[in-house]
């Protein structure tokens, strides 16, 4: 069963590798669409050629991968159609003229609806092949060999993803040509797209191209770190699958999906630069703006020696709060207290003085 | 600075039916610092971008340095408009400076460590070196600008032309990019600016081209920077013929 971790692995490696450059460009959508679309080219070939396992199903596949992104692109480009919706006009119409073609004409075949969706890992290692003396799942073999395509590509052509995907017109300056690369890469996503959901299904496809990336993209500064890390994550997300789905006996890609939004929104709240900090930053900086106003006022002319009433009067605070400020302020040593009345320390003084070079107030 | 580095002869733009340019004859002094102004809508971007190929033109040649090919490109350093990259690209200010080098690069060839030294020296030109392990998001609208003219720098081209390097800085950037464009004018460089401020024109700039849609008047600043001109170009709407 080990096999099924492999598989499951390997898939993911090979697709995120890719997905990092499809989240940059915004085409999340179009993996959607490709992801189902490659099923009217496998229909096609399969009608021709009669056998499930011919390789004409992953070239015819993946011709109408790219087929699918060219449309869209024609579709968009006469600026009728705003990209979203030519992306769900071409891509159900093709799924569609797929699903017509095997109700149609191969009601007997295993061509199951279901398995293409959601796929089933688990039955990946009884359909082997011999690999130098090695009997291997077939899709561990196709899937290993895209993924060192796969991760061949970014590599040698690192710098002109790069820049072809942060500056396209740069990138024509500089002599890259950017449709060159975009149908290259469109063109692997094919293919990687047509052995991923065989293996795993569309659904998950399309998870292991979208999420790992977004979530690896919360956290970086570099595409390389985001390349990484969103491998990382692919990998992460098919072990925690694979051990719940199989503990819990659900389906291994279902689970694996939803564990990617988890650790998705885990990332998304927790990390550095994410929600719970930002909500905490924000509480902080409010504070002690608050604190900062309430020492200019006590530094302003006529207001030296206030009165708690006059404070709270002036700055619309509620009691507790205004009783953890000046705590905070009288510990500090910023403020003292006398007869009801508060006054600046030398140091209040001088932080109001500070306060007023930060904020670019007279002085 | 005698020469034409830039030659433009009967060219003419349209999107649609629309032209934009207009039978646009013009002649770029080498080694100038030359602004292009003109109203809104005058055709001041769509004319670089046709000279950067990266609009077609419905007529007419561009000659830079005296050549028509492709590659000649790749001795001009563009600085686009601030809204025409992907900003929140996971970049740091030195892989972007970084990639000026990538015209020099070839297919798969990677920047070495030559090209990096080459690109903290053009960092430090624009007093951007505290930045060089930012991420470009991070950056003011000031220091994005000065990123993209070091990579500019980086790229040692000829030819530097700039979209509105000035729209919407600070002054310290502004005054930092003057100064840096005169030191680069003494080393031989062509500067060919898209510029929007008229009150700067003459302390900024040596050449200047009025555009709208047509060129109204080009030369020295002092012989064609004319109220007369200015007037033609800003109160004409639509095409002289």
């Amino acid at each position: 069963m080990i096999e099924v971790l492999l598989v499951l692995v390997v898939t993911a490696l090979a697709t995120s590798v890719l997905g990092v450059f499809l989240v940059l460009r915004g085409l999340s959508m179009t993996t959607d669409a490709i992801s189902h679309t490659i099923l009217l080219g496998i229909v096609l070939a399969f009608f021709i050629t009669n056998d499930i396992r011919s390789p004409w199903l992953i070239i015819a596949a993946s011709i109408v991968g790219i087929l699918t992104v060219y449309i869209i692109e024609l579709v968009s480009r006469t600026q009728l159609v705003r990209q979203d919706a030519a992306i769900g006009l071409v891509f159900t119409a093709l799924f569609a003229a797929a699903i017509i073609l095997i109700s149609k004409y191969s009601g007997n075949v295993h061509l199951d609806m279901d398995v293409v969706l959601m796929g089933e890992v688990i039955f990946a290692p009884f359909n082997r092949i011999e690999v130098l003396g090695f009997s291997i799942p077939n899709a561990l073999w196709q899937l290993s060999i895209i993924l060192l395509v796969n991760a061949g590509f970014v590599a040698l052509f690192y710098k002109e993803l790069k820049l072809t995907t942060f500056d396209s017109k740069f990138a024509f300056i500089a002599g890259f040509s950017a449709t060159f690369i975009y149908y290259v890469l469109m063109t692997l996503v094919s293919v990687t797209a047509v052995a991923a959901f065989d293996a795993v299904g569309s659904i998950l496809v399309i998870n292991f191209f979208v999420a790992p990336a977004l979530t690896a993209y919360l956290l970086v500064r570099r595409l390389s770190s985001m390349i990484w890390l969103s491998m990382l994550f692919a990998v992460i997300n098919s072990v925690l699958g694979y051990l719940i789905g199989f503990g819990y006996d659900l389906s291994v890609a279902g689970v694996t999906s939803f564990i990617a939004l988890v650790t998705f929104m885990i990332v998304f709240i927790f990390n550095p630069d994410g929600w719970v900090n930002n909500k905490i930053r924000s509480m902080k900086q409010k504070h002690s703006f608050t604190r900062a106003m309430i020492l200019m006022l006590m530094n302003e002319r006529g207001h030296t020696r206030l009165t708690e009433r006059e404070i709270t009067a002036h700055f619309n605070l509620g009691r507790k709060q205004f009783d953890k400020h000046m705590e905070y302020l009288l510990i500090n040593d910023y403020i003292e207290k006398a007869d009801g009345h508060y006054t600046l320390t030398e140091r209040g003084e001088e932080y109001t003085h500070y306060t007023r070079i930060k904020y670019e107030l007279p002085i | 600075m005698e020469e034409d580095i830039i030659t433009i002869r009967d060219l003419n733009v349209a999107y649609q039916d629309k032209p934009a340019l207009w039978h646009i004859n013009l002649d770029i002094k080498e080694n100038s610092r030359t602004a292009i102004v003109g109203p809104n809508g005058a055709g001041k971007s769509t004319m670089i971008k046709t000279v950067m190929k990266l609009i077609r033109p419905v007529s007419g040649n561009i000659k830079i340095a005296g050549r028509t090919d492709k590659g000649v490109l790749k001795t001009i350093a563009y600085v686009p408009q601030k809204g025409e990259v992907n900003w929140d690209f996971p970049t740091t200010v030195l892989d972007v400076v970084l990639m000026g080098r990538y015209v020099h690069k070839g297919w798969i060839k990677r920047p070495n460590r030559k090209d990096k030294e080459i690109a903290l020296k053009a960092l430090k030109t624009m007093k951007m070196e505290a930045f060089r392990d930012r991420q470009i998001s991070e950056l003011s609208g000031g220091q994005r600008q000065r990123a993209f003219l070091a990579r500019a720098i980086a790229q040692d081209a000829d030819i530097y032309v700039m979209d509105e390097p000035l729209q919407g800085i600070d002054i310290t950037t502004e005054n930092l990019i003057i100064d840096v464009i005169r030191q680069l004018q003494e080393d031989g460089k062509t500067f060919i600016v898209v510029h929007h401020q008229l009150n700067t024109v003459k302390e900024y700039f040596d050449h200047v081209v009025i555009l709208n849609k047509t060129v109204i008047a080009s030369g020295p600043v002092d012989a064609v920077f004319t109220e007369e001109n200015i007037e033609t170009a800003y109160r004409e709407k639509g095409i002289r013929t």
